[in-house]
C-alpha cells in the first residue's frame, strides 16, 4: 500500500497499533505509518495463542532487513488467533496492513479499554 | 548528545537524495540516505546490475613529502612499500596495544603522495593519530575532507556505465587514475568498493558530485542508501569499524592478519605478533541462522561469544553475520546458538563470503 490510509472503522493505539473491535473480540495489527517507517518486513515473530496480552504491553515482534520492533497490544485480553499466513509471507503487513497483515485476533478482558483509543482522525492528527 | 540537537552535515548529493525520495538518518553526525525505496531492491540492484552510494561521509587524510611512506609505515598494518604507482591498499590503524584504531583504503597519488580514506566516525581521531606521529619525518598531512565527495558504483554492470562516461580507459582492481567522468576533469577513480561487486569508487571535487551522480543514474545505476551498503557487505564478509573492529579487538582475532605485516614496525605491531604466535581466546567468523530468525549486533553467543553484525541476507533468504566464538569452535559448519531476545535461535559457521561467488 503505497499511500497513507487510517480506516474510519478501526481504532487506534499511540504506539501505532490498530484494533478492530466486534463485540468481546478484537482484531489487532500495525497501522500504514508503522510499517512505512519499518520498512519491508522480513520476519514475523507470531505469539503463542492462549497467551495474555496487556494493553501497551509488546507481544510479538516484527524485523525489518535492518531492524527489529515490537508489537504493542492495544487493548488487554487472551490470544484466540494468531495470523499464521504472516509466518511465511510477512510483507502482508507492508501490502495490506489493515487485511492481510492482520496480527492476533484477541478475546478482551475489557472492552471498556477501547473508549481509551483513538479514531482515524485523531490518530491521523497525532502524527502530524 | 540528544537527537535533534546536533547540526548534521549534509553531503553535496542532499538535493538529490531528498528529490529520490530517501529516508534520511543521521549516521556519524551526517545526514545520510538510508534507503531509497528498499533495502532488497536496492540490494539486489547492486548484485544483478549496478548501483550508486553517496559514501562523501567518509573522510579523508593527505600524506606528502620525502617521509610520507615512511610515516605511513609507522602507522597503517600492511607493508605500504608495497604500493605500487597509483596502487590502492587496505589497512588496519593499531593502537599500540595492538587494538583497532580504525580500517582504511590507502591510495598511492604520487611517489611521495598517499591519500588513506577514513571512516566517518574515526575521522578526527584519525587525523589527531597521524599528526601526533609525524615526529622528525619530513612530511606534510592535511585533512582533505572537505575536497572531496566520494561516491561508490557498484554492481556487474558498474564499469560498463562508468567507462562510457570516462575519457580513458578505468583502473583495474585496486589501482587509481585520474579521468575525466561526465565532463568533470580530475575525478579520483579507484577500483575499489565494499559490496562485493566489481566497481569503483569516484573521489570528486564537492560542487561537481551531482553532475557525475545526475549522470551514473541517468545512465541507469539505482541510488542505494546505508542500509543496503551493510546488508551487501555483511553478505559479502566485510568488516564494519564499531560493529565487527573496536579498540578493544586485535587484528588476529578480527580475521585481518592478511593485512599485518608485523616486518615494517608499525605501532602495535609487537601486540599484534604475540596475538598471532600466541592465539587469541575468539575468532571472528561468518555465521548463518539455520532456522528462523535473524540475530543483530549485541546478541549473545550461548557458552561465549557475540554477533557483531546480523541481517536478513536478501540473496539467502535467511539470517546472517558475524560473531566472535571462541576459536575452539570456529571451523566452518560448527553449530551454536545465538540468544536473540530471549529466544534461542540456531546458527551455523560458514565461510566467507556468505553468498556464493559464482551466482
Amino acid at each position: 500500500m503505497a499511500e497513507a490510509s487510517y480506516p474510519s472503522e478501526l481504532k487506534y493505539h499511540e504506539e501505532h497499533d490498530w484494533a478492530r473491535v466486534d463485540g468481546d473480540i478484537a482484531t489487532f495489527g500495525i497501522t500504514w505509518y508503522a510499517q512505512d517507517q519499518l520498512g519491508e518486513v522480513v520476519f514475523f515473530d507470531p505469539p503463542e495463542v492462549g497467551k495474555t496480552v496487556r494493553k501497551g504491553d509488546p507481544y510479538a515482534e516484527v524485523e525489518s532487513v535492518k531492524a527489529v520492533s515490537d508489537v504493542i497490544a492495544p487493548l488487554s485480553g487472551e490470544i484466540v488467533e494468531v495470523n499464521e499466513a504472516l509466518t511465511s509471507g510477512p510483507e502482508a503487513i507492508n501490502d495490506d496492513p489493515y487485511d492481510g497483515g492482520w496480527m492476533v485476533r484477541v478475546r478482551l478482558s475489557d472492552p471498556s479499554e477501547v473508549d481509551s483509543l483513538m479514531d482515524a482522525d485523531a490518530y491521523r492528527e497525532s502524527l502530524t | 548528545m540528544a537527537a535533534g540537537t546536533e547540526t548534521l552535515k549534509r553531503t553535496p548529493l542532499h538535493d538529490r537524495h531528498v528529490a529520490a525520495g530517501a529516508k534520511l538518518v543521521p549516521f556519524a553526525g551526517w545526514e545520510m540516505p538510508v534507503q531509497y525505496t528498499g533495502i532488497r531492491e536496492e540490494h539486489m540492484a547492486v548484485r544483478q546490475g549496478v548501483g550508486i552510494f553517496d559514501v562523501s561521509h567518509m573522510g579523508e587524510i593527505e600524506t606528502s613529502g620525502q617521509g610520507a611512506e615512511a610515516l605511513l609505515q609507522r602507522l597503517l598494518s600492511n607493508d605500504v612499500s608495497r604500493i605500487a604507482g597509483r596502487g590502492a591498499q587496505y589497512s588496519v590503524l593499531c593502537n599500540e596495544r595492538g587494538g583497532v584504531l580504525d580500517d582504511l583504503f590507502t591510495y598511492r597519488l604520487r611517489a611521495d603522495r598517499f591519500l588513506t580514506v577514513t571512516n566517518a566516525s574515526n575521522h578526527e581521531r584519525d587525523r589527531a593519530w597521524f599528526e601526533r606521529h609525524t615526529g622528525d619525518h619530513d612530511v606534510t598531512v592535511r585533512d582533505r575532507i572537505a575536497d572531496y565527495a566520494m561516491l561508490a558504483v557498484q554492481g556487474p554492470q558498474a564499469r560498463a556505465l562508468v567507462a562510457g562516461l570516462a575519457d580513458g580507459e578505468l583502473p583495474k582492481r585496486f589501482t587509481t587514475k585520474e579521468l575525466t567522468v561526465a565532463g568533470v576533469p580530475e575525478v579520483l577513480v579507484c577500483g575499489t568498493g565494499y559490496t562485493g561487486e566489481d566497481g569503483v569508487e569516484l573521489l570528486v571535487a564537492p560542487d561537481a558530485a551531482a553532475t557525475v551522480w545526475d549522470a551514473v543514474a541517468a545512465g541507469g545505476a539505482t541510488p542505494v542508501g546505508l542500509g543496503a551498503r551493510d546488508t551487501l557487505r555483511i553478505e559479502a564478509c566485510f568488516h564494519l569499524y564499531g560493529n565487527d573492529l573496536t579498540e578493544d579487538r586485535n587484528p588476529i582475532e578480527a580475521g585481518l592478519g592478511w593485512c599485518c605485516k608485523e616486518h615494517t614496525g608499525f605501532v602495535g605491531s609487537d601486540a599484534v605478533r604475540r596475538a598471532r604466535e600466541e592465539g587469541t581466546a575468539e575468532k571472528l567468523v561468518p555465521f548463518a541462522i539455520t532456522g528462523p530468525g535473524i540475530a543483530r549486533q549485541g546478541n549473545p553467543v550461548i557458552g561465549g561469544g557475540v554477533v557483531t553484525s546480523g541481517t536478513l541476507s536478501p540473496v539467502l533468504g535467511y539470517g546472517i553475520g558475524l560473531a566472535y566464538l571462541p576459536v575452539e569452535r570456529t571451523e566452518p559448519g560448527t553449530a551454536f546458538e545465538i540468544d536473540v531476545r530471549g529466544k534461542t535461535r540456531r546458527a551455523e559457521v560458514r565461510t566467507k563470503p556468505l553468498i556464493p561467488e559464482e551466482r
